[in-house]
């Protein structure tokens, strides 16, 4: 009872309230999420899972603010994403949220230092020595030396750390990987996983999109979707009766 | 977002691809190019009309005979009865006229001790110099006494002096003119060559006292006694011009007894006038320039606006991951306005390189003055830049109106 009440008197990080999403196709419309509702506190380390097609990337998007609901409200970090604007999503994305992508998604034309530094420059608050702050990062994922690589001469794993380092360079609450290690050998696969649990551990709430178990075992906490809505969900029971579901 | 930053990325997109980056330019390098040959060949033109007009003085006028009217048919200019010098001392006692002389024109043989040479010689009053803007740079003019008085000496410029001797020392000379001898007692100033306002010589000439040109050379007029060929006279700063060619026109009216309703047969000229009128066929060729300019640079820039949406299409995934790391929509447009402004300012860049060298092959086409200011430098990169961020706007809107999901698909 004790850690359902403390659960409760935080206020979670990220909430959802019957978001539905509807995509217009030709004349066909796809529900990819249909009601859902939950909450995922600070500190988490929540694996989302499903299928293709179950909705958990049209919930990726949503909780990354890089999309709006059809309808629905959902809040992160106590704002309410419906009130905001474009430019307001944008800075949400910049201070909140550090993103790792499938594909990595590095500017092949940069190094790994100025990769890293990227998410500083859009900053609506000056950081005060970007250098600095990047080479700390990329210490942290363990590339200290190969700052001045460009992706090309990076392995695979390698680069998917310099993605990490810069998801991480803006200090952000939420870390947001989309199958992280989908392009990744066994190995490597590991090694990406124990770096993103470390970062959990230092009090970064970490979510996983991913289809494979065991990637998903890391996690403490796994939501099965099926069909645009939650299938089961291995939070407290007590957490699970504080938002009705 | 940082402008040193958008500048650096921005040119290293361009780089990442330097020849379709050339290409892209060239429209901006032609149209750039024009801008600085069209705007060079303008300021030199002008500054050459400008120091004929300098040369030749703003107020200074001609009184010319007009032709008349026999048997129904013009006899042309020059026709009708000359002046005299009764009516060059009736123009200087009016009291806007600053200065006035007469002027008999006439061809001359010169001979010198070496050499001989065909030239033209004026008879003129010592104001002659005045009138005309035109010191004596060495020995000295004629004086007062010396017209009247009819002495044998002259001035001459400095093409009569060089050709009739080789060796230099033309001041002191004795010379024959027509036969006559006379001293050379000053070199006039030059003109420069094709400085007249017909393109001719000026420095090809021979000035000598008015009475001495007529008594010795030129030989008298059978209807007008002392008569010139035209008057030629300054007016005073600030008085109004067209004014003063009234009021001379109204004199010489009287003067020369003309009818009320008639034509006059005698006209005033003012050569300031002629060369502005001149300069106005220059307008016409910078405008078509400007024309050929402003057409290339348009079509440079749609040039430009094109491969800024390939650049877009293909960076589509770029263009999210920035969103999604937090870009707004402003900092995309502003990263691609700067790229489209890179372009057409390298562009305008290379384009200035080119134009410098056409604007000099102009100038020494034209015989002026090589005229590349700041404000034409300006202008043209201005120009440049101006193009990149009215086509470059559209493709940066595109981009920074893309969805951040679709971008990243």
């Amino acid at each position: 009872m004790t850690t359902a009440s403390a659960m409760n008197a935080d206020k979670p990080l990220i909430s959802c309230r019957n978001l539905t999403k509807v995509y217009r196709m030709g004349d066909q419309e796809v529900h990819a999420l249909a009601g859902v509702t939950m909450d995922i506190h600070a500190g988490e380390f929540v694996a989302i899972m499903g299928p293709s097609g179950s909705g958990k990337s049209s919930l990726m998007n949503l909780i990354g603010a890089l999309d709006r609901p059809t309808s629905g409200e959902m809040w992160i970090n106590g704002r309410a994403l419906s009130e905001m604007s474009r430019d307001d999503l944008a800075d949400l994305r910049n201070e909140t949220i550090g993103f790792v992508f499938q594909q990595f998604n590095l500017l092949s034309r940069q190094d790994a230092l100025a990769n890293v530094k990227l998410p500083l420059r859009y900053a609506r608050e000056e950081v005060p020595d970007p250098e600095a702050r990047a080479k700390e990062c990329l210490e942290l994922v363990g590339l200290g030396t190969r700052m001045d690589h460009r992706p090309m001469q990076l392995s695979g794993g390698q680069q998917q750390r310099v993605a990490i380092a810069r998801a991480l360079v803006n200090r952000p609450r939420i870390v947001l990987a989309d199958e992280p290690t989908g392009a990744l050998d066994t190995k490597t696969t590991a090694e990406i996983m124990a770096l993103l649990t470390d970062l959990n551990k230092q009090g970064i709430t970490v979510i996983l999109i991913t289809h494979e178990p065991e990637v998903a075992h890391y996690a403490t906490r796994q939501i099965h979707f099926r069909d645009g809505s939650i299938e089961s969900d291995s939070a407290h029971p007590d957490l699970r009766r504080a938002i009705g579901v | 977002m940082k402008f040193a930053v958008a500048t650096t990325s921005a040119l290293e997109a361009l780089f990442s691809n330097p020849m379709r980056s050339l290409l892209t330019m060239l429209g901006i390098i032609i149209g750039v190019a024009s801008v600085m040959v069209m705007m060079s060949i303008g300021e030199g033109a002008k500054a050459q009309i400008d120091a004929q007009i300098a040369s030749v003085g703003t107020n200074l006028l001609t009184v010319n005979p007009g032709g008349i009217q026999r048997g129904g048919r013009n006899q042309g200019g020059g026709s009708a009865r000359p002046f005299s010098e009764s009516d060059v001392t009736a123009i200087a006692d009016l009291p806007f006229v600053e200065a006035a002389t007469g002027v008999l024109n006439g061809s001359a043989t010169a001979v010198s001790e070496d050499t001989n040479w065909v030239t033209q010689i004026q008879g003129g009053s010592a104001d002659y110099f005045t009138v005309n803007n035109w010191p004596v740079v060495e020995g000295r003019e004629f004086t007062e006494q010396e017209t009247q008085s009819g002495s044998a000496v002259v001035v001459i410029g400095k093409t009569t002096a060089a050709n009739l001797f080789p060796n230099g020392n033309a001041l002191g000379q004795r010379i024959r003119i027509n036969s006559v001898p006379v001293e050379i007692i000053g070199i006039l100033e030059s003109k420069g060559a094709g400085g007249g306002p017909m393109g001719m010589d000026r420095d090809d000439t021979i000035v000598g006292p008015l009475t001495m040109v007529r008594n010795r050379i030129v030989g008298g007029n059978k209807w007008v006694s002392r008569h010139v060929s035209r008057i030629q006279f300054l007016v005073q700063d600030g008085y109004d011009i067209t004014q003063a060619q009234d009021e001379v026109s109204q004199l010489m009216r009287e003067r020369r007894r003309i009818e009320p309703g008639a034509a006059d047969n005698f006209n005033i000229f003012n050569l300031a006038d002629m060369i502005k009128q001149r300069s106005a066929a220059m307008d016409t060729m910078s405008m078509l320039l400007a024309f050929t300019a402003a057409v290339s640079l348009i079509v440079g820039g749609v040039g430009v606006m094109n491969i800024m949406l390939v650049s877009v299409t293909e960076r589509t995934r770029e263009i999210g991951l920035r969103m999604a790391i937090g870009a707004r929509g402003g900092d995309i447009l502003i990263q691609f306005l700067f790229e489209a402004v890179a372009l057409c300012t390298m562009g305008g860049l290379i384009g200035m390189a080119i134009g410098w060298v056409g604007a000099f092959a102009a100038a020494q086409l034209g015989k002026w003055p090589m005229a590349v200011s700041p404000v034409i430098i300006g202008t043209a990169l201005g120009a440049a830049a101006f193009v990149g961020l009215v086509f470059g706007f559209f493709p940066a809107r595109r981009a920074a109106q893309l969805d951040p999901i679709q971008a990243l698909r």
